[in-house]
């Protein structure tokens, strides 16, 4: 065993410093690849993307962005229903859990930020977080949209058509997809919140929704902002959930209860049975999606950031 | 003109009205939860029969697209642990312009809609390639998976003791040993969280693989050719008109939600039990 042993290790010594060099080089070798295709991912995703539809974007100019009719095969590609359909459900999507996610933050942040209550909720967060978004999409379109055109029936004298499909259950779904990503960073945010201060405005008289108006929220805006932000982004590029309930029609939106798309359900829709033009200029679409959703990012981390230079 | 007394009652009615109205708003979020996880939970269990995991598409069954959410998930968490681990080590352990950087990168890489992946896949793979393949299907995940484990690895390893690498370097070991002796080692627990979370993240994804692995109705193994998966049967089979095919979804999602919360509880449990103590 002894000599086993002093053998293995004279083998080891027989050149140390030629093995250690080689295994060093090994590491950085593949330390230097993972890092570099990371770092140069971005360029390369907006340099692919723009030289594919690069056709597109000669013919299509400036309709993609203010043409309102998506006719391919008459070549015609106006991109604004997409772009209106994409903003409209996600901003709508924001609205409808903004009170919702505010609560869970400020009850997870301030009320009870450990115990069993607590722990419930950040369950119940995080198994919506983990439910795939085709199931969130099969849910709309087999439970939700039955609904939502039982309770349009009784609004057909308002001029609604019965479709259930739409921009509202498109944003419905979508809102209780977000409710994890703008509540994960709000509540930290607002647990971070100084407890001298907190205390000052108790002992002033002010009660604790007072205080919670006046301080927590105030204090903890940008954080709250932040999370939002992130959750906006994902709500833009949502696409399984949206395609299955908002209706699919290449058309302006013309009410909440009306039929639309967004940028990528139409993507998801018709990039299979595209060709040529029409492919390219979905992926022109791709990129401009690409790129508002890097803009909100950035936003947002820019929030985060200054946020860290604060505490 | 109100009391002192009077002012100080109307503050409580508020305080528990306020209370009342976040404890409500809160309890609500679970709604929405429980009604799709008790949907999928009664329709899923109403039409999951046997035929299903022995069968293909064309028998009536869906092993075709369990078979190819394995292969098409496996190949895409081989891609992307390895990258994904080592721009983590990057991060935590090499702190200077370039590492910040590249944090920034990874969150704008994580924002990037699935949807996008998939184009650059079929740009990438699917144009030049000619056909739909499996492996397009793969690249798209890793590329969505690549962030999730860089996040993971990087917080894990900036959690180990400074004391325990200044040891290691003090007896003259090189950086790379440093990070695969001490490093890895220490933070493997977390690392493997962060792929397994990875992993059941990519395994719902559907959206990118619409138009990269695209699917058939036939069982392979071939990687250079289309294959479906459970997500992208469902949505095939959620929007067609066919009553028995939507039992079949039904099935599926079970199938498919129950795998992911699956991976979750094992990374969950991981985490708490395979902890090296520091």
């Amino acid at each position: 065993m002894a000599r086993k042993f002093a053998n293995t290790s004279q083998k080891e010594t027989k050149n140390p410093e030629k093995a250690k060099a080689f295994s060093g080089g090994l590491f950085s070798f593949f330390l230097w690849f993972s890092v570099g295709f990371v770092a140069l991912f971005i360029l390369a995703t907006l340099f692919s993307l723009f030289i594919f539809s690069l056709s597109a974007i000669k013919h299509n100019g400036w309709q993609i962005f203010i043409g309102t009719n998506w006719d391919p095969d008459n070549a015609s590609f106006g991109g604004l229903p997409f772009i209106t359909g994409t903003f409209l459900t996600s901003v709508l999507a924001l609205l409808i859990s903004l009170p919702f996610s505010l609560s869970l933050s400020i009850f997870l942040g301030e009320y009870r930020p450990t115990g069993r209550l607590s722990t419930l909720l950040k369950a119940v967060v995080r198994l919506l977080a983990g439910i795939p978004s085709v199931i969130y999409g099969m849910w709309g379109l087999l439970v939700l949209v039955p609904l939502m055109q039982k309770w349009q029936l009784s609004l057909v004298s308002f001029g609604v058509i019965p479709m259930g499909v739409g921009v509202l259950t498109a944003s419905l779904v979508v809102a209780i997809m977000i409710i994890p990503y703008s509540t994960s960073l709000a509540y930290e945010v607002i647990q971070l919140v100084p407890q001298d201060l907190k205390e000052a405005a108790i002992s002033l008289g002010s009660p604790r929704y007072k205080m919670i108006q006046k301080v927590i929220i105030p204090y903890a805006s940008s954080g709250i902002l932040a999370g939002h932000m992130l959750a906006f982004g994902r709500a833009l590029g949502e696409t399984m959930a949206v395609t299955m309930v908002i209706g699919n029609l290449n058309q302006m939106p013309t009410s909440l209860f009306s039929a639309g798309s967004t940028i990528a359900s139409v993507i998801a829709n018709q990039f299979t049975e595209s060709t040529g033009l029409h492919t390219e200029s979905l992926t022109e679409l791709g990129l401009i999606l690409f790129l508002f959703t890097i803009v909100f990012s950035f936003i947002g981390q820019r929030i985060i950031k200054n946020l860290s230079f604060e505490r | 003109m109100t009391t002192p007394k009077a002012h100080l009652r109307s503050n409580i009615i508020k305080d528990k009205l306020f209370f009342g109205i976040i404890l409500v708003l809160s309890f609500a979020v679970a709604i929405p939860l429980i009604w799709i996880v008790g949907y999928i939970i009664v329709q899923g269990v109403q039409n999951l029969s046997p035929v299903l995991f022995i069968k293909d598409q064309n028998g009536g069954g869906i092993l075709n697209a369990i078979l190819g959410t394995i292969i098409v998930t496996t190949i895409a968490a081989l891609i992307a642990t390895p990258i994904g681990i080592m721009t983590g080590i990057y991060i935590a352990e090499y702190q200077n312009k370039f590492s910040h950087f590249l944090k920034v990168i990874v969150e704008l890489i994580q924002s990037i809609p699935s949807i996008v992946m998939g184009i650059l896949a079929f740009i990438w793979f699917v144009v030049p390639l000619r056909s739909f393949s499996a492996l397009s299907g793969s690249i798209a995940l890793a590329l969505i998976m690549i962030p999730v484990v860089v996040k993971n690895t990087e917080e894990n390893i900036r959690l180990i003791p400074l004391l325990l690498k200044e040891a290691a370097y003090a007896l003259g070991a090189p950086k790379h040993e440093v990070i695969l002796k001490i490093l890895v080692p220490c933070s493997i627990s977390g690392i493997s969280t962060g792929v397994l979370v990875g992993v059941s993240r990519i395994m719902g994804e559907t959206a990118p693989l619409l138009f990269t692995a695209f699917g058939t109705r036939i069982i392979h193994i071939n990687i250079f050719r289309p294959m479906e998966t459970l997500p992208t049967l469902i949505f095939k089979y959620v929007s067609s008109p066919v009553e028995e095919w939507i039992k079949i979804a039904w099935a599926a999602a079970l199938i498919l939600s129950a795998t992911v919360f699956l991976l979750n509880l094992i990374s969950s449990v991981l985490i708490k039990r395979w902890k090296v103590k520091l």
